[in-house]
């Protein structure tokens, strides 16, 4: 009478592997475009100027357990952009800067995400923005709360390096090149599919 | 006996406040209505800094007062110029006071915080408000218009004294007039 028993642990042990593997298997797909936030932090005269993307959409497939699986796309449209003045509102969509005729929106598209420990990730992929593309990596932070995953993270482009704000703008002691992106994306599992 | 002109150093900072005050208040109504552009920040961010600077040399210029009382009217003054004379100053005080406080909450409001020179940050008593910064523009404006005003009837009187009463009044801040005998 052995046999059974054994049996039964190793199906008791199956089944608790199974579970593990499901609970671990949490993949981050429904994004939540009303809590996630795109941001960023120009300077002027050397005076840090908060702005902010109010318009975007994001496509992602994340799973913790397997980074390198991970996908992820972010459509934006650089129409809703909020610079932090008026003034810098109506100039910000003409041709020196990002042309929105010509291009209304910016793209990223990642090529990978590798795990730099714990809950720290590093996103690396293609950012598009007035037909140039360039190459980022951006360290970000993944956590849970209540049901969503949560990524945070940021980078720092050089606005030139897209031609954004070129002519009498790319005089960098007025308008830094320097320009930095924060990201706040909250996405829902998938099984949270409503 | 009382001194019968000002210290040198009031006179110094009289100057160069006025060529101060002068050029702030014409690159202040020149740059408001100025398209964006490189061009319009800098003046923006000086006109700030200037701004900054005049606000420290009034409070150096209020503690050496305190220290060195200016020179008393003189006597053959009637009562009620005197009166107005005090008045007026004491008015030219308070706008050199809040002239700059108002246009620091005003960039304030307005989102742009000022940085002294591009190195020392000031802090920002007052967030981000559209209203506000709207207001702190329409206060920063009069108050300005209103110590234009002040100015021109600072200077008049000081001509009437120097031309029409031939009193040393003048002649106390700008010691070089003064009349020999």
């Amino acid at each position: 009478m052995k046999k059974p028993a054994h049996l039964g642990r190793a199906l008791l042990a199956s089944f608790l592997l199974t579970i593990s593997g499901l609970a671990l298997a949490v993949e981050f797909n429904q994004f939540r475009a009303e809590q996630s936030t795109l941001t960023f932090v120009s300077r002027q005269m050397g005076v840090p100027i908060d702005g902010r993307f109010g318009k975007f959409a994001v496509a992602l497939s994340f799973d913790p357990a397997r980074p390198a699986n991970a996908s992820a796309r972010l459509d934006l449209d650089l129409a809703s952009v909020d610079t932090g003045s008026k003034d810098a509102n109506d100039e910000v969509v003409g041709k020196a800067w990002f042309n929105l005729k010509v291009f209304p929106g910016a793209t990223f598209v990642a090529t990978a995400v590798r795990p730099l420990g714990g809950e720290r990730f590093e996103l690396v992929g293609k950012l598009t923005i007035k037909g140039k593309t360039q190459d980022i990596a951006a360290p970000f932070t993944f956590r849970q709360e209540g049901a969503n995953g949560v990524f945070d993270g940021a980078f720092t482009l050089k606005r030139l390096d897209f031609g954004v704000g070129d002519g009498a703008w790319s005089d960098v002691s007025t308008v830094a090149n320097e320009v930095q992106i924060k990201f706040h994306i909250v996405a829902a599992p998938a099984a949270a599919r409503k | 006996m009382p001194a019968s002109r000002y210290t040198r150093t009031a006179i110094a900072l009289h100057w160069l406040m006025a060529v101060l005050l002068i050029g702030l208040f014409g690159v202040g109504t020149y740059m408001s209505d100025l398209p964006v552009s490189p061009q319009k920040l800098k003046i923006y961010s000086w006109h700030k800094w200037a701004g900054v600077t005049a606000f420290l040399l009034i409070a150096f210029r209020l503690a050496w007062r305190v220290g060195h009382r200016p020179p008393p009217l003189p006597e053959s003054m009637p009562a009620w110029q005197q009166v107005a004379a005090h008045g007026l100053h004491h008015l030219l005080y308070l706008l050199m006071i809040a002239i700059p406080l108002s246009g620091w909450l005003m960039s304030s409001a307005k989102g742009f915080q000022t940085v002294y020179f591009g190195v020392l940050p000031l802090p920002d008593l007052v967030g981000k408000d559209k209203e506000l910064g709207d207001l702190l523009k329409t206060v920063h404006t009069t108050l300005n218009y209103s110590l234009a005003a002040l100015v021109l009837a600072h200077v008049g009187a000081a001509l009437k004294h120097h031309l029409l009463d031939r009193d040393d009044i003048l002649s106390r801040m700008l010691p070089f007039l003064a009349r020999k005998g």
